[in-house]
């Protein structure tokens, strides 16, 4: 059966037809829905795990016992799982390993733009870069065997443009492949120096294995042409070449790590000169020109961004005439907390205060954005706690304003915990706001330890925040309703000004939550209004100016009363007192 | 078959993504290899969303760049505006009539271009101006303003209309499929 799949649906298939027994990850575009997928077969044990690092330990816990496991993340979280992925090409695969990195060139959803085919040359594992979702599918598969037959983790490498593009995939079976059952290999799996220094010379020999491999690999090919160019390129941007080049002759890599060299050197031969595409750095570039190959790469296709047609056409000076348009100053249309969400008005509190507010990855982030500009830093994940108590100790004797951090349910339990162990062991004073809003909302609303519900909607023991910050010694830790304006403003001046750590917990669910209900929403009477204006310091996207005051969407609004407490002359109300809002909803 | 591509564009919460995938449905019902892309992530929050979906006898590049749009339906019109440097001199562009202002000029901050319909017009010569909003209303629902959009871009696209009824009765929720039948039969009778 032939259908419609996305790249990260297609991996899931992959993994399914592939016996997969074990999937782990931790959500990230643009790799969130290949466990949420694979989550649909029974067959697969899968789970959110903590963060990327455990989520590769557990599927590498997976592979000692003989079965095949996927391990999916974003970018950046392999960074997170880089200290299993390097010990786990020493210990190697005796289950079929794989790991899946979906990058984000352009950085759709991402605070960089890294090229994790790096990660394959430094970790010296296999690389596969599929092109499309059928071939996502058959490499997923095909990682699974190459890892079992070499004793290897395999790094298969999607980009958003392969995660998130829908190609046509022809389906197959099941294949059933049965767990090896654990066997104790001690010179295989205990990383003591001695075992240590054995296993690095057989990585090394296995990289000579591989890239004999990697020669005959079928997906590696040469396609003929018509004319005297030859084109090398690899995932999506094979995809976009080809149509720049439609008479190139074409050396199409996919596994591309350790590269072929001997093919390489064969196309090499067959063409006068070669161009080579690729997104981001110039990965196979450097490789082959330390092969001694002239090519022509980077001083031409851009190392910043996304590529599509239309940019290497430019490159290679193809572009066709441009039809120039004349437009007015187009307003640009970021994305904004939702109407109601249980942020802005933490947010709000924070922006009438002179803090330095150290930020974390999530919706939240939104908070440094007008009107609220609040947030002063963003890093990665877990980094508020730390980068505060880092300020704070550099600031120590000079006047400097208080410092907060904000951080998320879900971030905080990926790693955001570790940063506040080091605030409470190390004597810090900042306050630590987290704002629990019972799900990992930016990603797509997953569950974590935090809400009591596993990947495959189980009930679990639901882990409370505010047991696990007193536990480790904060004594302060509140929870309170952030909807509460008046609270959340009184209780964040208290705590700033203590010279002691502190954790407010601010707790209420993402308004996303309650998709397809319909709320009461508030209403602006413009007899009462003044066009002060103070209510759209909120940011909210329900309220906007019209004809020189304020006025609610009442589509949009619903019903938080944020802006019902912050209006000075009362004239902001409920359409309907009694009816259900989304702070008073009747579950 | 040259591959032609079309672009849906508008604002996160629209609809596009489902749009786009009844589109990609159709074309591979109708025979068509087929490609279809958009980004998801940071997008969905109020952020303006676009999605490509491009279909023939063999599609390689799942994205175009500008220039390259054979049809352009915007769900709303600055981002009409916004996207028109995507459409070839010769294509389309289908326009809802309908304004969404983005938060920077909902909060007073920047304001919203004047006369987007006019601009449209003197830069685009094949453009087709729906009011989506009143049409969908009529259906029952503002919500299926995307449908009726479809409705509409289904007259300018060979694919029968047994196929996008047979796609969108196995992509809608059954609840909600009647009244989205009769907007994209409301949107396929404008007389454009």
């Amino acid at each position: 059966m032939k259908i419609l799949l996305s790249g990260n649906e297609a991996v899931a298939r992959g993994a399914y037809e592939g016996g997969a027994k074990v999937a782990t990850a931790y959500p990230g575009t643009p790799s969130t829905e290949i466990l949420e997928e694979i989550a649909k077969y029974k067959e697969i044990y899968c789970e959110w795990s903590t963060n990327e690092k455990v989520a590769l330990e557990v599927a590498l816990g997976a592979s000692y016992a003989g079965a095949r496991a996927l391990t999916a993340m974003k970018h950046v979280g392999l960074n997170v799982a880089a200290d299993p992925l390097f010990s786990a090409s020493y210990i190697g695969a005796t289950g079929g390993l794989v790991v899946a990195s979906c990058d984000d060139p352009g950085m759709h959803s991402s605070q960089n733009e890294q090229d994790n085919r790096h990660y394959a040359r430094s970790a010296k594992i296999p690389l596969l870069e599929p092109s499309d979702s059928q071939e996502a599918k058959d490499f997923t598969k095909l990682a699974f065997e190459i890892s079992e037959k070499f004793d290897t983790p395999v790094l298969l490498r999607l980009t958003t443009r392969i995660s998130h593009s829908k190609s046509v995939v022809e389906l197959k079976e099941r294949h059933e492949i049965s767990i090896k059952g654990y066997k104790k290999d001690f010179l295989k799996r205990v990383l003591l120096p001695a075992v240590a220094r054995k296993r690095h010379v057989f990585v090394e020999e296995r990289m000579l294995r591989l890239k004999e491999y990697a020669e005959k690999f079928p997906y590696n090919r040469i396609e003929e042409g018509k004319s005297k160019i030859g084109v090398i390129a690899s995932g999506v941007a094979y995809q976009y070449a080809k149509e720049v080049f439609p008479d190139a002759w074409f050396l199409k890599l996919s596994f591309s790590y350790p590269l072929p060299e001997k093919l390489i050197r064969k196309f090499a031969s067959l063409v006068k000169e070669i161009y080579i595409v690729e997104e981001n750095d110039p990965f196979l570039e450097t490789e082959i020109k330390a092969m001694g190959i002239r090519v022509i790469g980077k001083e031409k296709v851009p190392i910043i961004g996304e590529l599509n047609p239309a940019i290497i056409r430019k490159s290679f000076g193809l572009e066709k005439e441009k039809k120039t348009y004349d437009l007015p100053h187009i307003p640009k249309r970021p994305p904004a907390l939702c109407p109601g969400c249980p942020h802005t008005p933490v947010y709000y509190a924070l922006s009438r205060l002179k803090v330095i507010v150290t930020g974390d990855i999530g919706c939240y982030t939104l908070g440094a954005l007008p009107p609220l500009n609040t947030t002063d830093s963003c890093a990665e994940m877990g980094a508020s706690i730390s980068n505060a108590l880092g300020l704070e100790k550099a600031l120590k004797g000079t006047e400097h304003p208080k410092i907060v951090a904000v951080i998320g349910d879900s971030t905080f339990l990926h790693s955001g915990i570790t940063s506040l162990i080091d605030v409470v062991y190390n004597k810090g004073t900042s306050t630590v706001i987290i704002l629990d809003n019972s799900t990992t909302a930016m990603t797509g609303h997953q569950d974590h330890p935090g809400t009591g519900r596993t990947l495959k909607g189980e009930e679990t023991t639901k882990i409370s925040l505010e047991k696990l910050c007193k536990a480790i010694g904060i004594e302060h830790t509140y929870v309170i309703d952030p909807y509460n304006l008046k609270q959340t403003k009184e209780i964040i001046n208290r705590e700033i000004h203590r010279a002691e750590p502190s954790v407010i917990i601010t707790k209420r669910p993402c308004v996303l939550l309650f998709r397809g209900k319909k709320w009461t929403p508030a209403q602006i009477d413009p007899e009462l209004c003044t066009a002060c204006k103070l209510c759209l310091r909120l940011g909210c996207p329900a309220i906007s100016l019209r004809n020189e005051k304020p006025s609610i969407d009442e589509f949009l609004c619903t019903g938080c009363e944020v802006c019902i407490e912050l209006c000075p002359l009362k004239a902001i109300k409920l359409k309907d007192p009694s009816g259900e809002t989304v702070r008073n909803p009747k579950i | 078959m040259q591959v032609k591509s079309i672009v849906i564009c508008g604002v996160g919460g629209q609809g596009i993504l489902l749009a786009s995938d009844i589109l990609a449905d159709v074309c591979l019902e109708s025979g068509y290899d087929v490609k279809k892309s958009e980004v998801h992530g940071m997008s969905q929050r109020g952020g303006d969303v676009i999605s490509t979906v491009r279909y023939g006898e063999k599609v390689y590049s799942p994205i175009i760049g500008e220039n390259s749009a054979d049809i352009i339906l915007a769900l709303e019109k600055l981002e009409a505006l916004r996207n028109i440097p995507y459409l070839k001199s010769d294509g389309k562009l289908i326009v809802n009539d309908y304004r969404w202002d983005p938060l920077p000029v909902a909060s007073g901050l920047d304001s919203y271009p004047e006369e987007v319909l006019e601009v449209l017009k003197s830069n685009v010569r094949n453009i087709y101006i729906v009011d989506g909003a009143k049409i969908a209303k009529e259906a029952g629902n503002l919500r299926t303003m995307n449908v009726v959009l479809l409705g509409v871009l289904s007259l300018f696209l060979d694919f029968s209309k047994e196929i996008w009824i047979k796609v969108m009765e196995k992509r809608i929720p059954s609840k909600y499929l009647e009244m989205n039948l009769i907007a994209f039969e409301k949107g396929r009778n404008l007389k454009i």
